[in-house]
This record gives structure tokens, C-alpha cells and sequence, in this order.
């Protein structure tokens, strides 16, 4: 009965980060940089958001890249080739504002690479020099470095511990770079919420504009349920139709926090129930 | 018991008790009840038919203007429509008309052998009409034009069609199962069914119109939810009565860890509102195991614009009601959890412009009830999506969209609309009988008749 969203390509990218391709020309055709959608596995899943790291409206296929994190996850991880899910909708969310700021700096954090990919890309497009940052906690996350190189005039690549690149956080040399005298027109920031954070203290001394993809949770993604209401610049706004880009400097960061632990134990349930269930992926 | 589960509350008649309530029907030659109708359904000759045990007969009666006669038996509200207006009200009490209404429908769908085929569809008119959401309104509109003869494609927003049907109004007022059957029917008569499909963000209207289709109806209902806008709101634990019901309802949160979605639902929870919303809301909290469920409305209970049956068994339920009773502020506990929500007490004044006594704040009155969740049930007003994204549709300052009363045809070439949409967030009746009134419109429009 249900329609189904065939997925071309399932790939691991690297260990807890899969890829998928799917069949979905009606998203592909309208897709832009920044937008994302939301995905339903089956009849009894939840419906999470995840953000448009490829789309070509020509071959009608949109490609996501999601982190395993908790049961939807976990679930999802385990899809191959072939596989279909019961639900896909989008592009859904305001696309990225692209124009020519001159030098636009972009800041990736983690499985991040794949959402910024879109936006480095069309920067560049617009005439900027753009400087991308991947930051991961070891070099066995790294992934899409020479992608993320091709569409940037510099990249710099960090990890946690220093097994590849340089030792540290993506702040450090987000900081050099602002430090260096050089005029940045935008950051971009894009990671945990904990990394967009630290990255809109960095820059904000420097009075840089910086944009951040916030990720609060969301049900239906069109506006119509208010669970993702974040607070940016003192008024409430609804993530998916006001966003998911914010002015990272007017963000209420403790409330996203806060909000984002809504389900905690709930999410906990979900996964010890999962795994009992299957055990074998425990 | 049954405040604990999601089964059906209110049981339907038994052959006798129908028979018995169809017999109380006196077949006033006014017929008075019909005018009440929204969709003027021929009540005495329905009810006749169900006296007589003709049931396939009551049927066809009541299908010939009502597709959907087995949701607007449970969820119209008779005492200010069609019941209202019978003549056996001032005797003793009205004839049962929706109760009978269901009993037929329910009949139908357990029956379905004993039914004559339908009508055969008419040829293809080789007229194509995109329906915007799969509401009431819009699965009313392509059942009509899809009889018609027309192509029709429903393009909804969700995974699921039904709209409030589905995500709002909770199971045990509605079973899913009622909504998906007709659905399934709407489906029989050839009209394409296309989910996940948010007009506006994918297509566009003015898309939609450029591929061929040669008129659009929107049905997209009044889906943005409203708040409070005080202090506070933000605080985990406060919840729209969308993402509320939608959890609940369309993820069926009532079913977790077994579905996937969750919903934190506490101990003392308070939903503000006096709708059906409100109490579908605070019904669905006391099943979700809340051990106390407040109504907090800021006008008195005379005033109350939901459904009296509901209001009644939410009483029953145990739900208490604060009247004159206005949330002012919410708290936390300093981790960003609410722990309290601060009320002031008020007092009616003069009618306002609904004709509604307007309460006032009585100064000094403030005090704090301790909760844990609260549901904002204020209303809804439209997505602004559609307009926004829609060249040369006109709306309201409330963000309804300008449509004719008579026609639903809005302002723009070949667009019609009809549905909370149109009036705001309404009832399930209206909105079937606009999305009926636009579509024998825009059939006259297709075949030239204007
Ligand atoms: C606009 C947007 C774009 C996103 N893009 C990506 C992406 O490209 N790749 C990626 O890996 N992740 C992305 N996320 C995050 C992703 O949606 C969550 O990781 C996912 O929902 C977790 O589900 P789960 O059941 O596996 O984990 P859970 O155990 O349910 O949750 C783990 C954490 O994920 C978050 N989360 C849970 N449910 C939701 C939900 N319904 N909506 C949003 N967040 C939720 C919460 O913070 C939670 O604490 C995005 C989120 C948003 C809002
Ligand atoms: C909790 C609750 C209880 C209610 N109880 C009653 C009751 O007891 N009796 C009664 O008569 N009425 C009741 N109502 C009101 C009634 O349900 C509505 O008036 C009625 O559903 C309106 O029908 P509609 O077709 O206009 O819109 P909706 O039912 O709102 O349907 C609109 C559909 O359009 C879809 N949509 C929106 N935007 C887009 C887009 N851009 N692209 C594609 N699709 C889109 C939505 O997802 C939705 O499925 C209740 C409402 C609620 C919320
Ligand atoms: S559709 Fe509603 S108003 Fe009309 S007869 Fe049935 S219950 Fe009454
Ligand atoms: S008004 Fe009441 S008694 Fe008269 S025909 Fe209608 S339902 Fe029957
Ligand atoms: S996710 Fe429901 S309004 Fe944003």
C-alpha cells in the first residue's frame, strides 16, 4: 500500500557513518544547499530529520549521510542496497543564503562534512574563496576530504587526537585564520551543537557573521508542530521553516541543549529494547 | 477502565436501539433537521430506511450527499447543527441523528456484500485536477470529481492521508481504521493518492498548474499551531496540542517503545484551551497515565466551543476543569524542565465581537498551579506556505485565503479552496461541504459550463 523510497546506494563510509542514495526525483528537482528532509523507516518509525548532502535533479536522486546515534539510527544502519523505506519528504527547510562575500570560511564537524559539501560547493560557485575546515575525532572518521577539497581553495583538516592533520579543534585554526588578518565575509559552522557553539564564540570577538545549522528535535518538519521551536535573537522560531540556518551569535544555545534532551531516557528505552530484541547487534 | 486505553468510548447501537431511536423520528413534512445539516443529508428518509430495515437503502440515502458518513457520525456536532434544530427537541430530545448516522456507516463497512454496486464511473473526461491535502475537504472534493469523471491526484504533506483525521482527532473518538476505509473508497473511484508531498517546498502551485493540470483545489487545512506567548513557553514539557495529538495519534506514541516515536507525558499535566482540541488533548494525557489532567479555559463553562459529548466524557473521565482561569507565566527548575505554570483568575465583561462574554483579569488574583507538561490548545491558523509560495492567491489578516462563499473559487486563474483553510480552523462537515461545493464548481468549469 505504502509507496516506497528505493535506496540505489547504501555505503558505510566510515565505521557509525552510512551513506544512502535514493530514487526521489521530486525531491532532487527542487533540492538546494542547507535544505534537508525527513525520513520514516516504516509503519511503526519515528520520523527524523536528516540534511540533503547531495541531490542531482537530473538522475532524480538525493544522497544523505546520517551518524548512528540511537535506535532510528542504528536501524537504519543496517539497510543495504535495494532496501527501501517507507517514507521521504522534502527538500524541506529554508536553503543556505549563497551570494559573494569574498572569503567564506567552512567549519565541518564530525559526520558534517556531508551537509557542508552542498554549501562549500555552491560558495564557491558564487565566486567566493572558500576555506573549509573537517574536523573529526580520529583520522578513521575522516571522510569526503578530497570532495571537500575540490570545491575549496584551502582545507585544513583536525583531529582530536592527531592521528591525521593537526592536533586539536576546528576552533583553533578557525581562530588563526580570523587572527591572520585576512577579511572573512562568512563562517559557516556546521557539527554538533556543542562545536557551532564554540564556533560562534570564536568568531564573534571578530565580529564575523556566522551561520549554523541548528538540529533541534523535530516531528513533522513543515511547520505544524512546534517541537522544534528554538530561540534566536530572543524570538521563538520553528527550525524547519525559519531554518534550519540561524545567526549563530543570536542563538540560544542552553535552551537547544536543553530542549535536545527532551527524550533522553525515552531514547535509552528505545535502544536497550532494540537491542534485546536483536541481539545479535549488541 | 476506559480512560486508560485508546479503544472507542462512545458504543454504537445495537439493531434494536436503532431501530427504536429511527422509530421516534416523525417524519416532520418540514423537515427541519435537514436545513441544520451542513450538507443537507435527507435525515427523515435515511432514518425511515433504517426503521424499516432497509439498511442498504439508508446507505445510498446518506452517501448521496455525505462520502464520509461514518466519521461525521462520531465527530459532528449534532446539538448545534442538525440535532439543534429537531423538532423533538423541545419535547424530550432530539432524534439521535448522528448516532444513527454512524449506525448505518459502521453497518456499510461490516456489509459490505449486501451493498448494490456503486453507480458505474462516467468515461474519462481527460481533465486533470491536482487536490492540495487529504483532509475532510480534500478527500471530499476528489471523491466528487473523480464521479465526475476527472483525473484527480491528492497531494498530501504526510505520510499518511486523512489529515486531522488522522494526526488530530484521537482513536478512541475515531477509529483509524474508519478514516483508512474511506479513504480506501475515495481511492476505489481512480483519484491517485501522492504522500510526502509538501506543495509549496517540492512542486509549487503555479508548477503544478504548469504541468498539465487544468485546476487545483487546496484542502491544506489550518495546521500552524498557536501559543500562549508568555514567559517561559519554551521550557521542555509544554507542547502544542499538534506535536501533542501528532505523537500521540499519527506516531501512536501510546504504543512506545513498541512504535519508535515518544512523548513525555508527566504526572500533572495542564492543557489551555476549551476546543474539542483541548479536550482530545487532555482525554489522550489521562491515557497516557498522567494521574492529573487539567482544562484550564479563561471563560466560563457556558462558554466551552467543544462538542458537548466531549466535554461530558471528559468530565466523566475525571478531568478537571479551571474555569476563568488564564496562564500568565510558566517556570522551570533551572535545567530548563517546567515545574509550574502561574494563572490569574478572571471575570467575564461585556460580549466581545464573537458574542462571547470577554474575559478580564481580576488584578491580584495570580496564583501557580505545580505541573509537569502543559498542552497549548489555542487554535490554529493556516500554513502560510501555500500562500506564500503561490503567485496571486489572496489572504486575510488571519492567513485564510480569499475564496468565493458559494464556489471556493479564490482569486487566482483556475485555483479553488475550501476547508480550514478558508474559514479557519472549523469542523469536519464544513470543510466536506466546501471541498463538495468547489468541486461541482470546477466540474462546471472543466465541461465549459460557465
Ligand atoms: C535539520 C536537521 C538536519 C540533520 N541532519 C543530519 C545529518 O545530515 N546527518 C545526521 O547524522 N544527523 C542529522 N541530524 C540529526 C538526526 O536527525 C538525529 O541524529 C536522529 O534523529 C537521531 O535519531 P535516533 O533514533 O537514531 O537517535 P535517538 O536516540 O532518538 O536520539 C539521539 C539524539 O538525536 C536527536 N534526535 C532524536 N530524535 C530526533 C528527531 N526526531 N529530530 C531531530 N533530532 C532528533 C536528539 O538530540 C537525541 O538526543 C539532523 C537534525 C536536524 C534537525
Ligand atoms: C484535535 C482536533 C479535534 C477536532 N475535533 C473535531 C470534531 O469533533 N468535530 C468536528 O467537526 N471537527 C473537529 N475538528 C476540526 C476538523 O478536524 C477540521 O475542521 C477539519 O479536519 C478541516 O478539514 P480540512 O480538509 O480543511 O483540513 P485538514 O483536516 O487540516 O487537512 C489538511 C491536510 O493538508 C495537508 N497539507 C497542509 N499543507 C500542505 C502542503 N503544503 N502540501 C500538501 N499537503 C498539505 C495536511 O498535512 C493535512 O493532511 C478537530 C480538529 C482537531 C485538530
Ligand atoms: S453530517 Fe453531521 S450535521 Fe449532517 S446529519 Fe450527519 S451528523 Fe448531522
Ligand atoms: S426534525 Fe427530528 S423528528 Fe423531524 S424529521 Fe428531522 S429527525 Fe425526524
Ligand atoms: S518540526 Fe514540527 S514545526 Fe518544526
Amino acid at each position: 500500500m505504502k509507496k516506497l523510497y528505493k535506496i540505489l546506494t547504501a555505503k558505510t563510509l566510515v565505521p557509525n557513518i552510512h551513506l544512502f542514495k535514493f530514487d526521489a526525483p521530486r525531491i532532487a528537482h527542487k533540492a538546494k544547499a542547507g535544505q534537508f528532509v525527513v525520513l520514516t523507516k516504516d509503519e511503526k518509525g519515528e520520523r527524523i530529520p536528516l540534511t540533503i548532502a547531495d541531490s542531482d535533479a537530473q538522475a532524480g536522486t538525493v544522497t544523505i549521510v546520517f551518524m548512528e546515534v540511537g535506535k532510528t539510527t542504528r536501524e537504519l544502519g543496517l539497510l543495504q542496497t535495494g532496501d527501501s523505506i517507507m517514507s521521504l519528504t522534502g527538500p524541506l527547510g529554508l536553503p543556505t543564503h549563497i551570494e559573494n562575500y569574498g572569503t567564506v570560511v567552512c567549519v565541518a564537524g564530525g559526520f558534517a562534512v556531508a551537509p557542508v559539501m552542498p554549501i562549500a560547493r555552491a560558495m564557491k560557485q558564487a565566486g567566493n574563496k572558500v576555506i573549509s575546515i573537517l574536523g573529526a575525532r580520529n583520522k578513521e572518521l575522516i571522510f569526503w576530504e578530497d570532495e571537500l577539497r575540490s570545491v575549496s581553495d584551502k582545507l585544513i583538516v583536525t583531529t582530536d587526537d592527531g592521528t591525521y592533520g593537526r592536533k586539536g579543534l576546528v576552533t583553533e585554526p578557525l581562530k588563526e585564520i580570523l587572527e591572520s588578518g585576512e577579511k572573512i565575509g562568512l563562517v559557516v559552522a556546521i557539527g554538533p551543537s556543542i562545536m557551532m557553539k564554540f564556533c560562534a564564540k570564536t568568531t564573534h570577538p571578530f565580529g564575523v557573521k556566522t551561520i549554523v545549522s541548528l538540529n533541534p528535535v523535530m516531528v513533522d518538519g513543515t511547520g505544524m508542530c512546534g517541537c522544534c521551536r528554538v530561540v534566536v535573537g530572543g524570538q521563538t522560531k520553528f527550525a524547519c521553516v525559519d531554518g534550519p540556518d540561524f545567526d549563530a551569535h543570536q542563538v540560544d544555545w542552553d535552551l537547544l541543549a536543553a530542549r535536545q534532551r527532551t527524550y533522553l531516557e525515552e531514547e535509552k528505552q528505545a535502544m536497550e529494547n532494540w537491542q534485546c530484541q536483536c541481539g545479535k547487534h549488541s | 477502565m476506559r480512560a486508560k486505553n485508546f479503544k472507542e468510548v462512545a458504543l454504537g447501537y445495537t439493531p434494536a436501539m436503532a431501530a427504536e431511536e429511527a422509530g421516534r423520528c416523525i417524519q416532520c413534512p418540514k423537515r427541519p433537521c435537514v436545513a441544520g445539516c451542513p450538507v443537507n443529508i435527507d435525515i427523515p428518509e435515511f432514518i425511515k430506511a433504517v426503521r424499516e430495515g432497509k439498511m442498504a437503502e439508508a446507505v445510498t440515502v446518506l452517501k448521496s450527499k455525505n462520502a464520509l458518513p461514518g466519521i461525521c457520525g462520531r465527530v459532528c456536532p449534532q446539538e448545534t447543527q442538525c440535532e439543534e434544530q429537531c423538532t423533538l427537541l423541545k419535547q424530550k430530545a432530539p432524534v439521535a441523528i448522528g448516532r444513527l448516522e454512524r449506525y448505518v456507516a459502521d453497518w456499510e463497512r461490516e456489509n459490505k456484500a449486501a451493498m448494490p454496486p456503486g453507480a458505474p464511473l462516467p468515461p474519462p473526461t481527460g481533465k486533470k485536477v491536482a487536490v492540495i491535502g487529504s483532509g475532510p475537504s480534500g478527500l471530499t472534493a476528489a471523491a466528487e470529481l473523480a464521479k465526475k469523471g476527472h483525473a484527480v491526484s491528492i497531494f498530501e504533506a504526510l505520510h499518511v492521508g486523512g489529515g486531522v483525521l488522522m494526526y488530530g482527532i484521537p482513536e478512541f473518538r475515531l477509529p483509524k481504521e474508519i478514516v483508512q476505509n474511506e479513504i480506501n473508497f475515495v481511492k476505489s473511484l481512480g483519484v491517485e493518492l501522492v504522500l510526502d508531498a509538501v506543495i509549496g517546498k517540492c512542486d509549487t502551485i503555479d508548477e503544478i498548474l504548469g504541468e498539465g493540470y487544468d485546476a487545483v483545489f487546496l484542502g491544506t487545512g489550518a495546521g500552524l499551531p498557536m501559543f500562549l506567548n508568555i514567559p517561559g513557553e519554551n521550557a521542555n514539557g509544554i507542547y502544542s496540542a499538534n506535536e501533542w495529538l501528532t505523537r500521540t495519534n499519527l506516531m501512536k506514541a501510546y504504543l512506545f517503545p513498541n512504535y519508535d516515536t515518544p512523548l513525555k507525558v508527566g504526572k500533572k499535566v495542564a492543557v489551555i484551551g476549551g476546543g474539542n482540541v483541548a479536550m482530545d488533548a487532555a482525554r489522550c494525557a489521562l491515557r497516557l497515565g498522567a494521574a492529573e489532567v487539567y482544562i484550564v479555559y479563561r471563560r466560563s463553562e457556558t462558554e466551552l466551543p467543544a462538542r458537548r459529548e466531549e466535554v461530558e466524557n471528559a468530565m466523566e473521565e475525571g478531568i478537571v476543569f479551571k474555569f476563568l482561569t488564564n496562564p500568565t507565566k510558566f517556570m522551570d527548575d533551572g535545567k530548563g524542565w517546567l515545574t509550574g505554570m502561574e494563572c490569574i483568575q478572571m471575570e467575564l465583561g461585556e460580549p466581545d465581537a464573537s458574542g462571547r462574554r470577554r474575559p478580564i483579569a481580576k488584578a491580584g488574583s495570580e496564583f501557580v498551579m505545580n505541573i509537569d507538561t502543559a498542552v497549548v490548545a489555542l487554535g490554529t491558523t493556516p500554513n502560510p506556505l501555500i500562500a506564500a509560495t503561490t503567485i496571486g492567491l489572496k489572504t486575510t489578516g488571519h492567513g485564510t485565503v480569499v475564496a468565493d462563499e458559494t464556489t471556493g473559487k479564490t482569486v487566482k486563474d483556475k485555483v479553488w479552496a475550501g476547508g480550514d483553510i478558508v474559514t479557519g480552523a472549523a469542523t469536519v462537515i464544513s470543510a466536506m461541504g466546501a471541498g463538495k461545493r468547489a468541486a461541482a464548481d470546477i466540474d462546471k468549469y472543466l465541461m465549459g459550463k460557465q
